[in-house]
């Protein structure tokens, strides 16, 4: 045996037992998740293919769309908040040195929590006076009292506000690491030039920044598209209402994959988070490119 | 100079004190939650943090009539089980597919890289399937098997062993020394600080799942903390200074780790982070 072979032995020697995890736990999974969504099971009977019929029915349930919206809305309210709240942050905690760290400590601690634990807290602090701290603490400075969970409108953000509480340590740390990574020649530059802190900001700062808030789109557009510990914990019966309003995906598949066996429709939703995700990094791919 | 740099601007102090304020806001919640799990019950509509009567009743009766301390040791057991295998897997296959050549080496990387596509959610209702096959439902393994290899993981390692020198290696191997104890004494501590960043995102991650812990226990045993403290929650509704204590347990391990750990922990974050 030559050397090269003994080392490809190795090498096979040392991937052999992971290879078949990732076949047994990754990929065999995966396509077995592709395949289910095409049949109707309800797990103790026999699976029976049929077809797209599994994805025509989501198509014609007013409740698919539903979830499918407040998905979306956690989306297209907690990338955006998330991000500038954490830009902001992250831009002026880069420039205070006197208690830096005790700071940033207490931005970042959020991100060490239990989702679940914090949903709870949470829970606690929408609930309506005498229990809850945010009526509570209204009531002392005025008469407005906000319903948060028990009303439609209100239920979504709030359920929202607790992720993006806990995501915010994470979106700091990163941006103050992506600031301290532009050049310190270029803000000389700029400063000699005479230009303003403003024009710094735009023309060099978020430019130089760029692949840093790619990552931090995908990375928190991902997980608002996820969301589930937080609506579970802080709904009643974990059921993502009142009336479905704060039901997202992942709680529509947990529910009927888990509460209704129904397998078959509950892996049709996962292609369609799969297929979500896919596009998100796609586009990250796209504009990390360019 | 100097005494320019010690005048107070007050632009900063604004700037401090607007940091200041959006600090305080953030610990909010977990300030709340542990001044409310030293009170008793109708203290709690209180918002003084403090009161005159301060109690550890809700921790005495929280470890005298749960299962809370099981549940802290599976979580611990758990997460310290997972973050082992995952740290010891992910960079013995990062290892091999960054510092040796052998025929499918690029198909492998690729389809480690690809598991990355597929997310936990499509995966649970397969695992619930294979779990139930094997009689796993319900139990350690079935907890702790879809965890303990990572394609982030792999991924991470294969970057940073990249990054060794092949020299170091080559000459332990002309000294004879044996493949497998070349990867653990001289290529592992070159990468020190990849394996602490992976150490603290796995182990913050088992710590904090839900989904499959959720899914796969059924009896109080096996419950991990997330899922007990939902059970229990769901059960006291309206006892939240006992919510709040059991939030304040679960809360409370990381949060001392943290505090010890602070520099590394933030500085292991960025680092998975960004090179993830």
């Amino acid at each position: 045996m030559t050397v090269s072979q003994k080392r490809a032995m190795c090498a096979w020697s040392f991937i052999g037992i992971p290879l078949i995890y990732f076949i047994l736990i990754r990929f065999y999974p995966s396509l077995d998740a592709f395949s289910i969504a095409f049949t109707d099971w309800d797990i103790v009977g026999e699976k029976k293919y049929i077809g797209f019929d599994n994805f025509k029915v989501l198509w014609n349930d007013p409740i698919f769309w539903i979830v499918l919206s407040n998905t979306f809305e956690y989306l297209l309210l907690g990338v955006p908040i998330s991000l500038l709240l954490s830009f902001v942050i992250a831009y002026f905690l880069d420039q205070v040195r006197f208690g830096h760290g005790f700071l940033r400590a207490c931005y970042f601690i959020p991100f060490l929590t239990t989702a679940v634990a914090m949903a709870w807290v949470w829970r606690w602090f929408y609930q309506p006076v005498p229990v809850g701290v945010i009526n509570l603490a209204l009531g002392k400075v005025g008469i407005l009292q906000l319903d948060f969970l028990r009303s439609t409108t209100e239920a979504l953000p709030a359920v929202l506000a607790p992720a993006i509480w806990a995501g915010l340590g994470f979106q700091i740390v990163i941006f103050i690491a992506g600031l301290r990574a532009v050049p310190v020649t270029y803000y000389e530059a700029a400063k000699i030039d005479g230009a303003t802190s403003w024009r710094i900001l735009r023309d060099i700062t978020l430019p130089q920044l760029r692949p840093t808030i790619v990552f931090l789109v995908v990375i928190s557009s991902i997980g608002f598209l996820r969301i589930f510990d937080q609506v579970y914990n802080m709904t009643q019966e974990g059921e993502g209402g009142p009336l479905n309003a704060t039901r997202p995906l992942v709680l529509n598949i947990y529910k009927l994959a888990f509460e209704n066996f129904d397998m078959g429709m509950a892996a049709a939703q996962t292609v369609v988070l799969f297929v979500l995700l896919l596009i998100i990094t796609i586009i990250q791919l796209r504009m990390l490119r360019k | 100079m100097n005494e320019k740099k010690i005048k107070l601007n007050p632009k900063k102090i604004v700037i401090w004190t607007f940091l200041f304020i959006g600090a305080v806001i953030m610990m909010t919640p977990i300030i709340f939650m542990f001044s409310a799990s030293f009170k008793y019950n109708d203290q709690i509509y209180d918002l003084a943090l403090f009161s005159s009567d301060f109690t550890l009743d809700n921790y005495i009766y929280i470890i005298e009539n749960t299962d809370f301390i099981i549940w802290l040791l599976n979580s611990l057991f758990v997460s310290l089980f997972t973050t082992f295998c995952v740290l010891f897997f992910d960079s013995l296959v990062g290892y091999t597919l960054a510092k040796f050549k052998f025929n499918g080496q690029k198909i492998v990387f690729i389809a480690i890289l690809s598991t990355l596509m597929i997310p936990t959610e499509m995966l649970v209702i397969p695992w619930y399937i294979i779990a139930q096959n094997f009689g796993l439902l319900d139990s350690y393994l079935g907890l702790i098997l879809p965890g303990i290899m990572t394609g982030f993981g792999v991924f991470l390692m294969k970057q940073f062993f990249e990054g060794v020198p092949d020299d170091y290696l080559e000459a332990a191997r002309i000294d004879g020394v044996g493949e497998f104890t070349i990867f653990i004494r001289i290529a592992l501590p070159l990468v020190t600080p990849a394996l602490s960043a992976l150490a603290i995102f796995t182990f913050l991650g088992n710590w904090t799942a839900f989904l499959w812990p959720l899914i796969v226990s059924s009896s109080a045993e096996i419950f991990t903390v997330p899922v007990g403290l939902a059970s229990f929650s769901g059960e006291f509704q309206s006892d939240w200074e006992l919510i709040m204590t059991g939030a304040a347990l679960a809360t409370l391990p990381t949060l001392l780790v943290f505090l010890i750990l602070q520099r590394y922990i933030i500085r292991g974050v960025v680092l998975g982070g960004l090179k993830g």
